[in-house]
């Protein structure tokens, strides 16, 4: 329940204490979810790895890829989620105006790893890998744009956030909220780490 | 209160030990020279015969490292690793069979590999 | 507490509805109970939907070169009734039930998420309408419920319409809609059965249904994403041209076997669990004994939970996977039989040596007991691969799930109703009729699909809109429609027997009908809104039974004296005398399930206006963040 304590009752509710387990709900709700989310894109990888030979024709990947490009935007998610564990120290001990730097700064890299993620499509486009080519084009653009969409709805999860704390609406008390859009975060570049070594670095044949 | 005791059994509390800031810039840096690594041993084309069994030792290094401090799997309750560890033998287990499947078809004629 | 004066400057556009009475409350609710009433009631609706369906492919196949439907039709219907069936009567009922009960049996005061289980009602009911929508759009998909490429990928016309056929597309789409219903249930459900237990509720005291109720919410959690994607990249094929199952440019279509079946198969034990807890909870009343083997029960259940992700295969013998996929998916299949078993064992141990009570509920449960028999050893006989190739696509095949699913999980959902709906409504349903109701139903289903054994060994294909005269078919086929016309009649029955109930000679249930044992009971029928005035302590695994019972001196079974019940008043001070504090009700689940219903169709017919409906959902959950967290 996402109920906010500082507006309508005068103590915040401690609703982890009152659990069968100990647990906070919404963190539990959180992780069963990243478990759901092993399966979907467990099925997107596993696609791509039987088409990964059948290229119909079109470009295959060992041409294709562009390795130090997208190491660099691997490296960049890698450290957003630096940033992001940083929003949350910062918020942990009260330091509201760190946490807004930290959380704009996971946003940016995060903007800046999807904007890399355009260039390297339209690149792909214009070098005749399309969504239609062939099953390697397919499930290449539908893992790897499945897997941008996500990072998006961080980043906007990440400036709701931002956009919060500048209301005055996110105190040191309300520091779960910036760990669940931290561990949401943390398994958009989970999943990239898979897909970086999986899909990019092993050769094929 | 009475009530309190008579709750289920509950998983450890062992919380509130979270790294420093400074140890998570630390494992940061580990997780950098490693992303550096797989880079540099792609190129090497000596190491080509143990290049993905190199890959996927370093990606399960970094996987596990930003799971286990980052996400704090470590010092979070087991039951949330539970559910993690499930999602991802699962899937691990059930796409492994479907691939093998594929890839150790027979060759029988009207059945393209 | 506030005056209105005070109150006034606060109501601002997130206020959150008060209603509590008149269809906007149920619009807004966010009560478990109501909600579960709006998906039993929907799925109702869509299970004589699915019927009327079914009513119609009898009587096209009554006789040979039946002329009542048109081939186009029949695909179209029979496809229609699967998707129906399962996706939007069989599973929303298990979650009718285990929204109205699991709170109550784990002495909660509402599930973990009121306003995510709000979204997944209307997320369900907005899917099953675009669904069926399709009928009035170009035609309703119709390539089999398991639509299988390329045949799904296929695009055509629809005959009648003119209009493309959009048929596929509603499924890829509709489907996945109601796939986020499922899985926001699932997350939903995982942590209330968790996290909202009354104090001592053990989980091994846990009732049955609730168990499985558990196991079946995981399987949800990790089989849904799999159809998603599945689903996902059929849309992608059918819409934008990609080429996933496009066998032509080296796709696969065996690749969409596997993921759907991955999710069919624990599909399967998502929709035959919730039958087996509502049984496990019917019994042990009904024989005034409680379950046998308890441990052995849940076991059973989670080890189908677990095993249910092992045999997919099993469903494409015919697919060409080789002799050691084959052989690997055949022994798997035949293991995952053995706890079936012992959870049959443990029921027929239950009722050994109880005293008996045959009410229509009990006998619902016993009927499920027996044709659930008789669906699993068919089924028994599939996991032999040299006898699967004889039975695959033949109605031998039709036969075989409609006993585990109709025989099975319908049986146990009529169980269900019989037995709980005087704790929903207050009053019971007429024994008397719901006799007339158990007879016609169990005759008529046997008379349906039983002869479908033997069309299917006789070699009748299944899914062919007619069959010529003299294959030896006709007498069966005539059987089946006449039995499906009386599953027909005996559902009208139920409905009158709903109906007449209400009125006549109303039976008021009180709140404990049936000498029942576990703690929905121990609450007036129907429940107040906050379930229990006091949370419960629970002390043993049927607590309630222990409440009323002990085992006194003898092993005799002894009523617990008046006043000598777990006395109330020491944690009368926990929550009694304070108004006892309920999640308010919202208008946004329903907003932003309607943006969704919005990017769904903008998916089919025009795809810009996707971001109109992104927006609308948007707006939904913005408001469903900022909105205060009570009505005060």
């Amino acid at each position: 329940m996402a109920t906010h304590p500082a507006a309508v009752s005068p103590q915040p509710a401690h609703e982890e204490h009152l659990t069968s387990t100990g647990l906070d709900n919404v963190k539990m709700a959180m992780w069963a979810f990243l478990g759901s989310e092993c399966l979907f894109f467990g099925s997107f990888i596993s696609t791509y790895l039987l088409y990964r030979n059948r290229t119909n024709g079109g470009p295959d990947p060992a041409h294709i890829y562009d390795i130090p490009f997208t190491s660099v935007s691997s490296f960049v998610l890698l450290m957003s989620s630096l940033t992001m564990v940083l929003a949350l120290a910062a918020i942990q001990r009260g330091d509201e105006r760190g946490m807004r730097t930290w959380l704009f700064a996971t946003a940016f890299l995060g903007m800046t790893f999807i904007g890399g993620q355009i260039y390297e499509f339209t690149t792909f486009y214009e070098e005749g890998l399309k969504l239609t080519t062939s099953p390697f084009g397919s499930s290449f653009f539908v893992l790897t744009g499945f897997h941008g969409a996500h990072v998006s709805v961080g980043i906007l999860m990440l400036l709701a956030l931002v956009g919060m704390s500048l209301a005055g609406r996110l105190s040191q008390a309300d520091a779960r909220k910036v760990e669940l859009v931290g561990l949401y975060w943390h398994f958009v570049d989970i999943v990239w780490i898979v897909i970086f070594t999986v899909i990019y670095l092993v050769p094929t044949e | 209160m009475a009530s309190s005791e008579l709750h289920a059994p509950r998983e450890e509390e062992v919380r509130h030990e979270h790294p420093t800031p400074r140890k998570y810039v630390w494992i940061a840096i580990i997780l950098a020279i490693i992303t550096a690594a797989e880079v540099a041993i792609y190129y090497v084309r000596a190491l080509e015969d143990f290049l993905v069994p190199f890959l996927i030792a370093f990606a399960l290094i970094k996987f596990i490292m930003v799971a286990l401090y980052f996400m704090h799997l470590k010092f979070d309750s087991k039951l949330f690793r539970r559910f993690f560890v499930t999602g991802i033998v699962l899937a691990f287990f059930v796409f492994t069979v479907v691939l093998l499947t594929f890839f150790l078809r027979p060759e029988t004629p009207g059945v393209t590999g | 507490m506030a005056t209105a004066a005070l109150q006034q400057p606060r109501r601002s556009i997130f206020a959150r509805p008060t209603a509590t009475t008149g269809w906007y409350s149920w619009v807004t609710t966010v009560d478990h109970k109501k909600i579960g009433i709006m998906y039993g009631v929907t799925a109702f609706i869509f299970f004589l939907l699915g019927g009327l369906e079914a009513l119609a492919i009898r009587a096209q196949l009554a006789v040979p070169n039946g002329e009542v439907l048109t081939a186009e039709v029949y695909n179209q219907f029979f496809t229609m009734h699967g998707v129906t069936m399962i996706f939007l009567v069989v599973m929303p009922m298990g979650v009718a039930f285990f929204n109205y009960f699991a709170p109550l049996m784990i002495g909660a005061r509402d599930v973990a998420f009121p306003r995510l289980n709000a979204l997944s009602y209307w997320i369900f009911l907005f899917g099953g309408i675009f669904i069926y929508s399709s009928f009035f759009l170009g035609g309703a998909p119709d390539g089999g419920w398991f639509g299988y490429a390329p045949l799904s990928t296929q695009a055509g016309q629809d005959a009648a319409s003119g209009l493309a056929d959009r048929g596929m597309d509603f499924y890829a789409v509709g489907l996945q809609f109601l796939g986020i219903a499922s899985l926001a249930g699932a997350v939903n459900f995982i942590v209330t059965i968790l996290n909202m237990r009354a104090p001592g509720m053990t989980l091994m005291r846990m009732p049955v249904f609730i168990w499985m109720t558990l196991v079946v919410s995981f399987l949800l959690l990790f089989a849904m994403p799999i159809i998603a994607v599945a689903l996902f990249e059929l849309m992608f094929d059918r819409l934008f041209g990609t080429r996933f199952f496009a066998a032509s440019a080296g796709g696969d279509p065996i690749l969409w076997q596997h993921l759907f079946w991955l999710f069919g198969h624990p599909e399967v034990y998502i929709l035959i669990l919730p039958a087996m807890g509502i049984v496990s909870e019917v019994l042990p009343t009904f024989s005034r004994k409680p379950i046998f083997g308890y441990a052995a029960v849940v076991f059973a259940g989670a080890a189908i939970g677990f095993m249910g992700w092992g045999v997919w295969a099993h469903h494409m013998f015919a697919a060409g996977l080789g002799p050691v996929a084959n052989s690997a998916f055949a022994l798997s299949t035949m293991f995952i039989a053995v706890p079936t078993g012992v959870k049959i064992f443990n029921w027929i141990g239950t009722m050994w040596g109880g005293s008996l009570r045959f009410t229509t509920s009990m006998m619902f449960s016993i009927g499920f007991i027996a044709m659930f028999i008789i669906g699993g050893l068919s089924g028994v006989t599939h996991a032999i691969v040299p006898h699967d190739a004889q039975q695959t696509d033949t109605y031998y095949v039709v036969a075989h799930f409609h006993y585990v699913l109709f025989g099975g999980a319908l049986f146990g959902i009529m169980s269900g109703f019989y037995y709980w709906w005087p704790k929903i409504f207050g009053h019971r349903l007429s024994e008397k009729i719901g006799k007339w109701n158990f007879w016609l139903w169990f005759i008529g289903f046997n008379l349906t699909f039983g002869p479908m054994h033997i069309v299917g060994l006789q070699g009748m294909p299944r899914r062919i809109y007619t069959y010529p005269d003299g294959m030896g078919w006709n007498v069966w086929n005539m059987m089946e429609t006449v039995g499906s016309f009386m599953i027909a009649v005996a559902t009208l029955i139920f409905l009158f027997n709903v109906a007449v109930s209400r009125r006549k000679g109303r039976e008021e249930a009180g709140a404990d009908p049936w000498d029942a044992r576990t703690l929905e009971w121990s609450i007036p029928s129907p429940p107040p809104e906050y379930n229990f005035a006091e949370v419960p302590v629970v002390t043993h695994r049927d607590e309630f039974w222990h409440r009323k019972y002990f085992v006194g001196p003898g092993k005799t079974v002894e009523p617990v004296f008046s006043g000598g019940a777990v006395d109330h008043s020491e944690h009368a001070e926990h929550d009694g005398g304070h108004h006892i504090h309920l999640p308010s009700p919202s208008y946004f689940p329903v907003v932003a399930a309607f943006g969704m219903l919005v990017s769904a169709y903008a998916v089919i017919f025009a795809l810009p206006a996707v971001a109109i409906g992104i927006l609308i959902m948007t707006l939904g959950f913005f408001g469903w963040v900022f909105e205060p967290g009570t009505a005060e």
